[in-house]
């Protein structure tokens, strides 16, 4: 019997020395405090609601929003519900987090190599431009650019024309564009698929010129003619409408750019392409001095040591970084509402105002920048693995 | 597998825990649901009434640059201040947005909303709060630039109008353009000041809002000759102070210290006079004023808090004349707003 008791409490000195039972017992009691704070918070949640006499559902996004809404890809109409509404800002949250994305890479990239360039001007521009907009609040940029540099764009009657294709007012941008949405999006898929289909060519007439050390003329004719089949659908076949200026001021035809879109893009695109930039310079920054010196010793003039050496190498450490830029600028799309573009930020606070919703909108909300913010990350992810070092 | 044993083990003490924790906050509400009382315990515990204003509109609620807030919205939250904590200055003001107001004052940030709110039924219901009286009644209008042309609402198709998001004007320009079949360009604005100054530069031919405000509004725009008010009102809109669902006895006084002000009015007692009232033989003004019965302590305030309230502040045609009206720049007509014997609206129920 003493023997047994003796053991037993020789057996709990042993589990409290045993670095393996505190591990686990830490990680008992951490999961046991998150736990018990969301069960506070969601049953506090909980009481006040019922408290305030409305019940958790979504049921009220199939009740009309009977607001309008400025800009919207898809058709819209004020009795529409909710949902369609959200959509709608989902839609314009997509227009300028895709435009913003594109523009904010070939800026970024532009200025990271230009703060290397060895063109005096060029190279402090660069450096100007990423001290200054970096330390400045992107919601100031916003009124910037929205009040300060379109707004000090003339109104409609005295607007001005660029070679009689385009447009600026202080109510947006005027572009010519393809007569239907359907041309519009065709044209962008040839493209896109013309881009695909060239990447691939001109990747086979190396393998084919570095194997054979002769030859992919065949391919090389292939690029042009994907070249000229590009063209050919672009020039002829998307029935472009040319924005014309009205008597006495507006434009018809052609595609408009709202100034509110154009505002918070070009604020987005500028204030992201900085931290890019500086992105872009530490990747470059990081291949070692040798890889360079080795570049020039072979005969490379100073573009081609950057494109074909120094850059694929700085790529392998600007992707990660750019996979949070790209999420930010995601992000940061919520403030153009403050510039009243409809983006579904600005919907969804309307939503919830109208219908005093807070906390499922912004479950719906929360949900939408989730989504997107982790789709970016699986495609970035995808990307970062094909630039890695291959393993041989 | 002892490792797993010992993580079932652990999950199922965890869920235990979990399901007794929620059980244990229930309780606790439970107990702290009567000890924690009504707003008006609140308040008073605290010694200071916080305000949710806007704080930007002329006549209503705006801030000088001293920081003292003044307007007809303000002077009602002082109203409440003085009945409930006998001071009137007793008040902090929160700037709120019309995005913000109604999360701000059901997450209980605010005691009550003096903030332009439109009365409507789904926010009564849906959004879960409670109106209390009218103190004032508006219409929406229609700013626009005097050398426009634009004479009616029919004459704003394809042009742009600015808007401030989560009014009741939003939705109310939308409805008056779709009777009328006229596509219009809403730009919606989150905030009052950057709506003013898009159409102030042009942006928008027109802007629309309250027309107490657009009027109020338009006194601070760089030339407000320029700039005039359509002959169109677009809806209803009975502004007034709002407090949460399920709170009947700050609710209660915060409309009977609003009622208070118009049968002030009606009684002919203001901050001036009312001295001459304190041996009253008029057992109306005695019940109305806490020398007779016990009207105040019923309500949970001082029996003579309607005594505070008109010394400090005065009564609604005082606090009208003195921030929009015959005494103040705007010099609105009482028009809607008199009392209900001199051809307005404003009417109060009996004090007895």
């Amino acid at each position: 019997m003493a023997h047994d008791s003796g053991s037993r409490s020789f057996d709990l000195k042993a589990m409290l020395r045993d670095e393996r039972f505190w591990k686990i017992a830490f990680q008992v009691i951490t999961l046991l405090v998150v736990l018990l704070l969301l069960s506070f918070f969601l049953g506090n949640l909980n009481r006040n609601l019922i408290q305030q006499g409305r019940a958790f559902g979504f049921s009220f996004l199939r009740n009309p929003a009977g607001f309008s809404i400025g800009e919207s890809l898809i058709q819209y109409r004020p009795n529409d519900p909710y949902w369609r509404a959200l959509m709608v800002g989902l839609g314009n949250t997509l227009t300028l987090v895709v435009g913003g994305i594109v523009l904010t890479t070939l800026l970024g990239v532009v200025a990271g190599v230009a703060s290397f360039s060895k063109n005096w001007l060029l190279q402090k521009l660069s450096r100007v431009y990423v001290g200054l907009v970096q330390n400045i609040p992107l919601l100031l940029q916003l009124f910037f650019w929205y009040f300060a540099i379109f707004g000090a764009l003339p109104n409609p009657a005295n607007q001005i024309g660029i070679l009689g294709l385009a447009f600026l007012n202080n109510r947006g941008v005027y572009i010519p564009w393809a007569s239907s949405a359907l041309l519009a999006i065709l044209g962008i898929a040839a493209t896109v698929g013309a881009a695909i289909a060239a990447l691939f060519l001109w990747r086979w007439r190396t393998k084919i010129r570095i194997e054979t050390g002769v030859g992919g003329q065949a391919q090389s004719i292939a690029l042009a003619v994907v070249a000229l089949a590009w063209l050919a659908i672009i020039t002829l076949g998307m029935n472009w409408t040319v924005p014309a200026g009205v008597e006495g001021g507006g434009v018809t035809g052609g595609l408009r750019l709202s100034r509110e879109y154009v505002a918070s893009l070009t604020a987005l695109v500028f204030y992201t392409s900085a931290f890019v930039a500086e992105i872009v310079r530490a990747g470059i920054q990081s291949v070692s001095k040798g890889q360079w010196e080795a570049a020039r010793t072979l005969g490379l003039n100073a573009g081609m040591v950057m494109r074909l050496v120094v850059f694929p190498q700085a790529l392998r450490v600007i992707i990660p970084p750019m996979n949070s830029q790209y999420m930010n600028l995601t992000k940061n799309s919520s403030l153009a509402f403050a510039i009243a573009f409809p983006e579904i930020y600005s919907i969804a606070t309307t939503t919830y105002n109208q219908t005093g919703r807070p906390v499922e909108v912004f479950v719906v909300m929360m949900a939408t920048y989730l989504t997107l913010c982790l789709l970016i990350t699986v495609v970035m992810n995808q990307f970062n693995r094909s630039v890695q070092f291959k393993e041989r | 597998m002892r490792k797993w044993g010992l993580l079932a083990a652990a999950l199922g003490l965890t869920l235990a825990a979990c399901g007794g924790g929620t059980t244990t906050t229930t309780n606790a509400d439970g107990e702290a649901a009567p000890a924690g009382g009504g707003r008006l315990d609140v308040v008073k515990e605290r010694g200071q009434l916080i305000c949710g204003v806007d704080g930007g509109i002329p006549g209503f609620s705006f801030v000088d640059e001293s920081g003292t807030y003044t307007g007809l919205d303000v002077d009602i939250c002082k109203a409440v201040a003085a009945a409930v904590l006998g001071d009137a200055e007793a008040v902090e003001y929160r700037r709120l947005d019309s995005t913000e107001r109604f999360t701000a004052l059901s997450g209980g940030e605010v005691d009550m909303l003096s903030r332009n709110t439109t009365w409507t039924i789904s926010r009564d219901t849906s959004v879960g709060l409670e109106f209390a009286p009218t103190t004032f009644f508006d219409g929406q209008g229609m700013l626009v630039r005097t050398d426009s042309g634009i004479a009616g609402l029919e004459d704003f198709a394809g042009k742009a109008i600015c808007v401030e998001t989560g009014t009741t004007t939003e939705l109310n320009l939308t409805d008056q353009m779709r009777q009328l079949g006229v596509d219009f360009e809403p730009v919606v604005f989150q905030d009052a000041d950057a709506a003013y100054a898009a159409y102030d530069e042009g942006r928008c031919e027109g802007m629309t809002s309250d027309k107490s405000q657009l009027v109020a509004r338009r006194s601070t725009l760089p030339n407000p000759d320029e700039h005039t008010l359509l002959e169109v009102t677009m809806s209803k809109e009975p502004l007034g102070p709002v407090t949460t669902n399920n709170d009947s006895s700050w609710y209660d006084v915060v409309k009977w210290v609003t009622y208070g002000l118009i049968q002030a009015e009606e009684f002919g007692i203001t901050s001036e006079n009312i001295a001459t009232f304190e041996a009253t033989e008029n057992p109306d003004i005695a019940r109305f004023l806490g020398q007779e019965g016990t009207l105040g302590t019923d309500m949970g305030l001082p029996n003579d808090f309607m005594v505070k309230v008109i010394t400090q502040v005065g009564n609604y045609g005082e606090v009208y004349d003195r921030n929009v009206g015959a005494d103040s720049e705007f010099a609105l007509e009482r028009g809607q707003n008199a009392l209900w014997s001199e051809g307005g609206l404003m009417y109060s129920p009996p004090f007895r």
